[in-house]
């Protein structure tokens, strides 16, 4: 039973996050970003995440065409 | 403007993922039973569609701020994903996806697979390769069909994109009887990335509070900056590539969920 659940657990974290976590943590520290300028200041957030994405990207193309240690 | 970029969205990704099932399905019928492959795929599609009334009434209940940050999170995740994975096959670091390698592939372990019966399904190796290549395959493009038409409230659209498209290659899979090979995967992956990642990005601002310059219209720069980048960053890494091995396939019906 533990086994089913955890096999289902692992199924929808690699279908929802897939293989680099750091991009889901990075869209929703974006996001978090975005709200809080937009709260608390008068700066234009609509920048922050395209900017985000960005650089997200293509660290993440970097982390998998880096050779494993 | 976003009608059709519903539609093209969702008629590119439910192409190119009903073009991977039917490779499957094609090499569980031809290799073992078709009986049980087409079994499979019935199995396969009335569990898609209770995945979809599950989640398309729940989808449309979030209420409008909300459903756009929960969209736009989705669709930006998995849009980064299908770019990820895109970049990296066209700038030669992963194996372009080659169909008919993958069917000969799943065709050779077919064929050494030995045969099992369980109840009324003659032969249960076909009918879980096909059951598998339908589900694995048809639940991102459900994902992406409720997602994008449940935001555009247009989720008809969505089902009528998605199923043209899996109409469109049956067909040509039933003409040829062979693996769609000729279809441009690589690319239309690439362009389906592209599209996620563009309305993720609007979409997910937007559910924070942000407004666009321009509205609507930010989505004409959006879209093909978000397509220049992606061409730049396939550039830049093509220098630094190993040369690819075009004769490995790029997954199988049993990769698929850990790819």
């Amino acid at each position: 039973m533990t086994a089913r659940l955890r096999a289902f657990g692992e199924f929808w974290y690699d279908f929802i996050i897939g293989d680099d976590w750091r991009v889901a943590l990075g869209v929703a520290l974006a996001f978090v970003a975005a709200f809080a300028v937009g709260r608390w200041t008068s700066v234009p957030t609509w920048w922050i995440v395209p900017a985000a994405v960005a650089v997200l990207l293509p660290t993440s193309v970097r982390r998998a065409t880096r050779p494993e240690r | 403007m976003s009608d059709t970029a519903l539609f093209v969205a969702v008629f590119l990704a439910c192409v190119v993922e009903a073009v991977e099932a039917l490779t499957i399905v094609l090499a569980a019928g031809t290799a073992r039973d078709w009986r049980s492959a087409l079994t499979g795929v019935l199995a396969g599609l009335v569990t898609l569609a209770v995945v979809i009334a599950a989640l398309g009434p729940a989808i449309s209940s979030i209420p409008m701020g909300g459903l756009r940050l929960f969209v736009g999170g989705v669709l930006l995740v998995f849009g980064l994903q299908w770019l990820r994975k895109a970049i990296l096959r066209a700038s030669g670091h992963k194996a372009l996806h080659d169909e008919a390698e993958i069917y000969r592939t799943e065709l050779a372990m077919a064929e050494q697979a030995t045969t099992m019966r369980r109840g009324s399904v003659a032969d249960w190796y076909a009918f879980t390769l096909s059951f598998k290549g339908v589900v694995l395959e048809g639940l991102e493009v459900a994902f992406i069909a409720l997602t994008f038409g449940g935001n555009q409230h247009d989720i008809p659209l969505a089902a009528v994109a998605a199923g043209s498209a899996v109409l469109l290659v049956t067909a040509l899979g039933l003409a040829l009887k062979a693996p769609l090979a000729g279809v441009p995967e690589n690319s239309m992956k690439l362009v389906v990335g592209i599209m996620l990642t563009s309305f993720g990005v609007f979409w997910g601002a937007e559910g924070v509070g942000v407004t666009w310059p321009g509205s609507d219209a930010a989505l004409l720069v959006l879209i093909p900056a978000t397509g220049l980048y992606a061409l730049v960053l396939v550039s830049l890494f093509k220098r630094a590539a190993p040369v690819a091995n075009p004769s490995v396939p790029a997954r199988t019906v049993e990769e698929v969920s850990a790819s």
